[in-house]
């Protein structure tokens, strides 16, 4: 055992003080190496990392364009409203926050819902709306609990409305919030930086071709914000630029009294200046309400627009193919007349068929109209005329013919959703069908396609098209709906007004056959009764198309379901002479052309010419007959 | 009575009450709380009254403490340690669960954190120890006073709280060490150690492995748990050679520097003063611990020499660890800065081991030999 030894014992303590001492100094030039090398050497990037903390960019959206009419009728504008809003990556669990705001503000189930849904869709971080549409005293309600929900916040933001609600709904489209797809076509424009912020996207009609027009540009505040992403102040702005407005080809007022002409009937027009291409009026009934789908729509409305039977969604008069019935038959003839098929005052004798391979093609008159030259045959709408006249133009001269009127085609019309139709020929029916036996033409399906039946299946605006190139005598016009963009910033007016796209060469005498025989239909034809006492000079054509196959028995109205009841079609222009409005109608299951297209024809006619309003919607002429069904 | 005796009581009185403090520790201590009073102001305002409360309890403790003689201490040390691992298993047993860890004992009338008490107790009791042997001390004890070192460290780190049991191994390791234990063996332990790590790496709680890997890439994690060690270092760096300027650190006062006031406010104060400032605050803690080992070294006992060197080293543990944490080098343990970090029971248990200082300082050898 080792005693004590107090003075080795004291200077072998001090020893290991001085070591222990050491230990201190060395550690802590460890710690000040560490400090000069964060402070000094990296400074400068630490220095960037602490400014990128404290500084944010917060993108201002701009105020979206405004649509107008023609006359400066606003149809989609922007109000402000405050809305509340939860940003869920910051405050956990949304459903205990929503609980937590139904206590103070009235949060319904579809509000929930609709939150749900946009949750599913949102990107990161963003701010999703749970109440749009607060009132003041919901604002002030919430201020006061403010410190209870951390990430919850009111902002004042710019609503979309349309402030006819369901009107022209159809060619105006709507805006709802942005998807993937949206930032997919956002991406591909390189438009990314100038979409932060924005959180609506035109999804339809105008608002998704004009997108990019009507969007503006966005605006960035530089703010100094606290580590909760509160901003603190503002160090820079850069002022957004609103988005440019569209006034349209559109007359707001015509659009109104051709869509109230419908009543509650399905059906389409489309009434186009024939000089210009622009269209007056695009009708699609029933409509939809688009203010339903600015803030996401709730699945109730949603699963009522999506079920109805009327398909208040589908877009008629672009996406709709119906065959044209007896509307088809001026164009036949004009055909007949360009490719030398027939003079105007050869005529036929029509013994009530036409009898093709043993076939007999009927009809409409028992006995038919005796003899019918081409101005007959439109007047009085005789079919036999026309079975001829197919069978001795054959499918592709046809084929031809109405292509370059523009049948089979899209118009180029500046909204989606145009769908192409049907213009039959022997190369359609190859690509059409798969069995080499379907593949084959045969003549005689050559024969109704003459009167506007058979294959053939044009939209409403294609027929509108067409009857347009007949009124400006053969020289083609895009369809379009905008007439010029504004630059909000500096006012300047882009015209949209196109030029001519082609001429057709037609020979104007050949024209002025077909002008003089549709003014003939509404003077003493099967337009007369619809046409009665107008005020000027009317040119048209009934139609009526077949829904159903009537298998030889006789076609009555009265005993056949109302969906299977025939399509009604009216084409028509105005004044005769120099064509200021040319359209098409359709009425779904409306019945013969006359009854239930003219009269509505009429009254578009009439404002646009004459601007006498109508005082109820145009009415069904069930007297009027029809001599062009098959 | 006249005016001139009541005059020399009063004086009297004020050298009775002033005697035990020294005065070079009481400077240092001093200006850290002048630090430590501007800090608040920065990063908590708010608090700055509660601390100031807080500051006076522990300069009142500091004076009591001061005041007791060392023997007297020595007398204490095995009831204290005693007491202190009882209440340690008392609050594995009966302990209020905060945070997730079990560190606070409810006694009715106040909580107490026991583990704080073994900060103390365990230099005393270990120093006792030593100076209670009769001969040089040799293996055998060293493995009977490392035995009551770890029990309670352990029993610290289960709760778990591992910045406090770090403290108390710290603490216990350094009565050790300065009572002899030869270089050989620690440097057997130091690679015994090393071995043992995937063993210990085993035993960690999830948290405190967290913690390890955080520390060795915080950028994985930036928004989790990486964000503490990434946002105070920014702020560290941000701050640069001078320092952006007192209450005008923007990682401190927009909020990015989390618990601002307590464990991470030298960040807060490295972005307002820069690398000055750390150069004068490294320099008030050298110089505190300096003067903790110039007293260790003239103490009269070796109780005392033992005592007042590890108490010293508890300084210079506390501020190595949380200056290393908060500047990313070593792994966030909860260890404040000391004297300067908010809160009044770190602030009491360090003022106690200054009163220590004083008090060993104060029974002297007064010849040197």
């Amino acid at each position: 055992m080792e005693f004590k030894n107090p003075q080795q014992e004291l200077e072998r303590f001090r020893a290991r003080l001085v070591a222990a001492g050491g230990f201190v100094l060395l550690c802590f030039t460890l710690l000040f190496a560490r400090f000069i090398w964060l402070q000094v050497v990296q400074h400068d990037y630490y220095q960037t990392r602490a400014e990128d903390n404290r500084i944010s960019l917060v993108p201002i959206v701009p105020n979206r364009g405004l649509i107008v009419d023609r006359n400066g009728v606003v149809l989609a504008r922007n109000y402000p409203a405050y809305t509340l809003e939860i940003v869920p990556s910051r405050t956990g669990q949304p459903e205990q926050v929503i609980d937590g705001l139904a206590e103070i503000i009235d949060i319904q189930p579809k509000d929930r819902k609709r939150f749900r849904q946009l949750l599913e869709e949102s990107r990161n971080f963003e701010s999703l709306p749970i109440r749009t549409r607060l009132t003041d005293e919901e604002v002030a309600k919430f201020i006061a609990h403010r410190y209870r929900f951390p990430g919850v916040d009111i902002k004042a933001r710019l609503f979309r409305q349309y402030p006819g609600g369901a009107f022209a709904s159809h060619l105006l489209g709507y805006i709802g919030r942005v998807n993937d797809r949206d930032l997919e076509k956002i991406e591909a424009r390189e438009d990314a930086a100038n979409y932060r912020g924005t959180e609506h996207f035109g999804k339809t009609g105008l608002e998704q071709r004009y997108e990019f027009d009507l969007h503006g540009e966005t605006g960035f505040e530089q703010v100094e914000v606290d580590a909760g992403g509160r901003a603190v102040r503002t160090l820079a702005r850069s002022a957004p630029v609103p988005g440019n407005n569209l006034t349209l080809t559109v007359d707001a007022e015509l659009q109104r009294i051709a869509e109230q002409a419908f009543g509650s009937r399905r059906g389409a027009l489309v009434a186009i200046d024939p000089a210009s291409g622009g269209i007056l009026a695009l009708v699609a009934v029933p409509n939809y309400d688009p203010n339903l789908f600015v803030d996401g729509i709730d699945t109730q409305n949603w699963k009522e627009l999506n079920e109805s039977p009327d398909k208040p969604m589908v877009n008629r008069a672009l996406n709709g193919a119906y065959p044209p019935g007896s509307t088809f038959k001026p164009f036949m003839a004009l055909g007949a007349l360009t490719l030398g098929k027939r003079r105007p005052d050869q005529a036929i004798s029509d013994p009530g068929f036409f009898n093709f391979g043993g076939h007999h093609f009927r009809d409409d008159k028992k006995g038919g109209h005796g003899m019918v030259d081409m101005y007959k045959s439109i007047v009085h709408s005789c079919d036999t005329y026309y079975y001829m006249l197919a069978n001795d133009m054959g499918i592709d001269n046809i084929s031809a013919f109405m292509g370059s009127l523009g049948f089979g085609s899209r118009t180029g019309i500046d909204i989606d959703g145009e769908s192409e139709g049907v213009l039959p020929s022997q190369a359609w029916k190859r690509k059409r069908f798969k069995k080499p036996e379907q593949q084959k033409w045969y003549a005689g399906e050559t024969i109704s396609i003459g009167i506007g039946q058979g294959y053939n299946a044009y939209t409403p605006i294609q027929l509108a098209h067409a009857t347009a190139i007949v009124a400006n005598n053969g020289v083609v016009f895009r369809p379009h709906l905008v007439k010029h963009i504004t630059d909000t910033r500096t006012g300047n007016k882009t015209l949209i007004e196109p030029q001519p796209v082609r001429d057709l060469g037609l020979k104007p005498e050949h024209v002025e056959v077909i002008r003089n025989a549709m003014v003939g239909v509404n003077k003493e034809g099967t337009g007369a009764r619809a046409f009665a006492g107008a005020e000027y000079v009317s040119a048209g054509k009934t139609g009526t198309a077949q829904v159903y196959s009537l298998k030889g028995a006789d076609y009555k109205a009265g005993s056949v379901k109302h969906e299977l009841r025939d399509h009604a079609l009216f084409i028509a222009f105005a004044p005769a002479e120099q064509p200021k409005i040319a359209l098409a109608v359709l009425v779904e299951n409306g019945g013969f052309g006359a009854q239930a297209a003219a009269p509505i024809a009429r009254q578009v006619l009439d404002y646009y010419l004459l601007g006498k309003r109508p005082q109820a919607p145009a009415p069904v002429d069930e007297a009027a007959v029809e001599e062009d069904a098959e | 009575m006249n005016h001139g005796t009541g005059l020399a009581m009063l004086r009297n009185f004020a050298q009775r009450l002033v005697a035990p403090i020294d005065g070079p520790l009481m400077l240092i201590a001093g200006m850290l709380l002048l630090l430590a009073v501007g800090m608040m102001g920065s990063a908590s305002p708010e608090r700055l009254n509660t601390q100031l409360v807080n500051v006076a309890v522990a300069l009142v403790v500091m004076r009591i403490a001061a005041q007791v003689p060392p023997q007297r201490l020595m007398h204490l040390a095995v009831p204290i340690y005693l007491a202190g691992l009882l209440l340690l298993i008392a609050v594995a047993l009966f302990g209020d669960v905060s945070k997730g860890a079990r560190r606070w004992l409810n006694l009715g009338f106040m909580r107490a954190q026991p583990s704080e008490l073994m900060k103390i107790a365990m230099p005393l009791l270990l120093a006792w120890y030593f100076q209670q042997l009769e001969a040089m001390p040799r293996l055998r004890d060293y493995a009977i006073a490392a035995f009551m070192l770890l029990l309670p460290v352990a029993l610290i780190a289960r709760q778990p709280d591992l910045g406090t049991a770090v403290l108390v191994l710290a603490a216990g390791f350094y009565v050790i060490f300065f009572a002899g234990l030869s270089w050989k063996i620690m440097i057997g332990m130091v690679v015994a150690a090393a071995a043992a790590a995937p063993l210990a790496w085993t035993l960690l709680h999830d948290y405190q492995r967290n913690r390890i890997i955080t520390l060795l890439d915080p950028e994985k994690d930036p928004l989790g748990k990486g964000f503490h060690i990434i946002q105070s270092t920014i702020a560290i760096g941000s701050g640069g050679i001078f320092g952006k300027g007192w209450r005008e650190g923007t990682q401190a006062q927009l909020e990015f520097i989390p618990e601002r006031h307590t464990d991470f406010i030298f960040a807060v104060f490295s972005e307002e003063f820069g690398l000055l400032g750390n150069l004068l605050l490294l320099l008030l803690y050298a110089l505190l611990i300096g003067r903790g080992l110039l007293i260790a070294a003239n103490a009269a006992t070796l109780f005392s020499r033992l005592l007042a060197g590890a108490v010293t080293m508890i300084f210079f543990t506390y501020a190595f660890v949380n200056m290393g944490m908060v500047s990313g080098i070593l792994p966030v343990v909860g260890v404040p800065l000391p004297l300067i970090s908010y809160g009044g029971t770190a602030l009491v248990t360090l003022f106690i081991g200054i009163g220590i200082l004083m008090s060993i300082h104060g029974n002297r050898m007064l010849v040197q030999k």
